[in-house]
């Protein structure tokens, strides 16, 4: 039996049922436990007691481009596959990953405050974080618009490649255009990496929180879609033209 | 003779529902074939299968490349341009023969240098039925072409069918008036009208369908 | 193609055509500009080379949604998309023919604009040059729009949304340019990214555009 099978509704529905009480309540705990071992590190000797909006800031601006992703390649599966379920995971996906990159914005903004003395900067992250937010916008705005939900999840598939293409050459492009406040990457693989480990292990289990946290909404959301759908099939059954 | 046009268990759908289902016909040149049945029942639907605008859910459409000329409710013209500009816009898009047969034909002679927009309802469903004429297409594919016509321009519609039947050409439409063509056969289409209750088989026609 | 370039042509000059439209808009934005940010030389100079290219970008988008609309309306595209003509050039014709009728006339009349706002006379070569480089781009990316709007009610205000967006690496290369020109650099490198935009663009965005409207068409 093969990844695809999940693609039937039916399947997606039994198995998202029984997964979905388990990756909430790990959502919950790891985020609780996440949260408060963050908040209780020690003080940075530069930032001070600020730091500590990164256990909200790095997780979410992680998740509003992993989303982006994941609904490009959702996009893909349906452009390619033609499995309803995957455009449908693409349509809940959206809302949620708009909501990362505000809270990755506003997060950003109540950080920058006290560190770079202004609340907003033309720096190219920030930039390119408004930038994605308008592409999440544009998408969602898109789905919302087209009455028939076969041409919306085909229409909005072609705006997520494109605009994929699209929002990575304008992060470069505000590369070029302004070099920039934002410290480099906060993680890093390569050796010398720049955050003590005493921050770093709270960093790594509030970002599982909030990719559980996504899974749990994604699955949500996924499912109330399916029922909408299913809900109007049966509606359209009742109503013989 | 070869088929012009080959229609094979076809099953449309609109709006992410099934239409018709189970159509089977065949279209050989000199043929002419008048779509009959109730609004909704997806006459529009199928003919635009035909025309490869839309795929269809079931079936198979077997048709030569490049053959169809459709025509619409909308006629494609443009206010602006006059009645020849039109006509020989569409003449050299397809690729077709010119366009003085066309309006000899469709009687625009003398409406030829006139912007399109100053036209009649009536006049303008000529020039539409004229631009077929300039695509040089065997298979004609025609939804509901007599609206707004008057009894003598039916008449006049009739003889184009019939003499682009006479010349090897093929004619499917859609329409709920008599044309005065006694050569063409009817298809009705009420008996294939889709269940929507029967359990899904096959490929599902749309987002709807693949969740009932 | 050269029958559909020259319909679009005639179409886009005959009465209603709407035809130097976008350069009036792009006129009234420069006239409005010194009325908000006030009339003195030095800061019109240092902000004119943005202004220009937001300018010439929105006067762009202002006749985006008739390059589908209408031939969606009278039902000439489904004609289109069953003529010989690949749908894909028929896409590709139109944005030009859009780029002709709006974006060439204002890197025409660019340098006038550029007076207007005091832009330094070392700019306004590299103006016109990345101005022509860059509105094939913004034609060819509103048509993208246009072609994924083209069937909906209200699809004037949801095109920008989509298309702005789609404008940013174009506009940051091409007010880069104009920028450097002022300043007495060498703005040989944004230009060259912004070709190479464009290029791209039109290579790629034929096909997204023509697969958007064949699911419009359905």
């Amino acid at each position: 039996m093969s990844l695809w099978e999940y693609a039937n509704p039916v399947k997606f529905m039994r198995l998202s049922g029984a997964v979905l009480p388990w990756v909430s309540v790990a959502a919950a705990v790891t985020l609780v436990v996440g949260l408060i071992w963050g908040f209780s590190t020690p003080e940075d000797y530069k930032q001070g007691s600020t730091v500590k909006i990164m256990f909200l800031h790095v997780p979410a601006a992680m998740m509003a481009i992993n989303i982006w992703v994941m609904m490009l390649v959702a996009s893909l599966i349906w452009i390619i596959r033609r499995h309803h379920v995957s455009a449908l995971a693409a349509k809940a996906a959206a809302p949620v990953g708009a909501v990362m990159t505000v809270i990755a914005l506003v997060t950003g903004a109540i950080w920058g405050q006290p560190m770079w003395g202004t609340w907003w900067e033309w720096d190219p992250r920030l930039t390119s974080f408004l930038i994605l937010f308008l592409f999440y916008l544009g998408y969602i705005a898109l789905w919302s618009a087209v009455e028939n939900p076969d041409n919306a999840a085909d229409l909005t598939g072609v705006l997520c490649l494109v605009g994929s293409v699209f929002a990575l050459l304008s992060r470069y492009a505000v590369n070029f255009w302004n070099q920039g406040l934002h410290q480099g990457a906060t993680i890093s693989v390569a050796p010398g990496d720049r955050i003590s480990s005493a921050y770093s292990y709270p960093l790594y289990m509030c970002m599982l929180a909030f990719f559980l946290l996504f899974l749990a909404l994604l699955l949500v959301r996924t499912r109330t879609e399916i029922r909408r759908r299913r809900t109007a099939a049966l509606i359209a059954r009742e109503v013989r033209p | 003779m070869t088929a012009l046009l080959s229609v094979t268990d076809l099953a449309v759908a609109r709006g992410g529902r099934r239409a018709v289902e189970g159509v089977s016909f065949e279209l050989h040149p000199a043929q002419a074939l008048i779509l009959r049945g109730p609004n909704g029942i997806g006459k529009t639907t199928l003919l635009r299968c035909v025309a490869g605008l839309q795929p269809p859910v079931e079936g198979r459409i077997d048709a030569a490349p490049d053959t169809v000329a459709y025509a619409a409710h909308a006629d494609g013209l443009k206010g602006a341009l006059t009645v020849a500009e039109n006509l020989r816009f569409w003449s050299s898009t397809f690729a077709g023969p010119g366009i003085d047969a066309a309006l000899e034909t469709m009687n625009l002679r003398d409406l030829a240098d006139r912007p399109a927009a100053l036209l009649s309802a009536g006049q303008k469903r000529r020039l539409g039925l004229a631009r077929l004429l300039v695509t040089g297409r065997p298979l004609w594919v025609l939804d509901e072409p007599t609206v707004s016509l008057d009894a003598a321009s039916v008449a006049l519609f009739a003889e184009a069918v019939r003499a682009h039947l006479g010349a090897g050409g093929a004619a499917l439409m859609a329409t709920h008036i008599d044309l005065g063509l006694p050569e063409a056969s009817i298809l009705d289409l009420t008996p294939f009208r889709a269940d929507p209750t029967r359990a899904t088989r096959g490929a599902p026609a749309g987002f709807d369908e693949a969740f009932a | 193609m050269k029958a559909l370039l020259i319909r679009d042509l005639q179409l886009a000059t005959r009465a209603g055509g709407g035809f130097g439209l976008g350069l009036a808009f792009f006129l009234i934005v420069c006239t409005l500009v010194p009325f908000g940010v006030g009339p003195q030389g030095g800061t019109l100079a240092r902000i004119a080379p943005g202004i220009l290219w937001v300018g010439a970008l929105l006067a762009c988008l202002l006749s985006l949604d008739r390059i589908f609309a209408l031939d969606w309306e009278d039902g000439s595209l489904d004609l289109l998309a069953t003529a010989p003509v690949p749908l894909e050039g028929a896409v590709l014709v139109k944005a030009a023919a859009h780029w002709i009728t709006t974006g060439l006339p204002l890197v025409l009349a660019a340098p006038l604009f550029g007076l207007l706002l005091h832009l330094p006379d070392a700019a306004q070569p590299w103006l016109v040059l990345s101005l022509a480089i860059g509105t094939p781009a913004l034609s060819m990316l509103g048509a993208f729009g246009a072609a994924l709007t083209v069937g909906l009610r209200r699809g004037g205000l949801l095109l920008s949304l989509l298309v702005l967006p789609l404008y940013v690496p174009t506009l940051i290369f091409g007010a880069e340019a104009v920028r450097l020109g002022a300043a007495g650099g060498d703005p040989a490198t944004p230009l060259v990214f912004l070709a190479a935009i464009t290029l791209a663009v039109l290579a790629a965005i034929p096909f997204a555009a023509s697969a958007a409207l064949r699911v419009n068409l359905r």
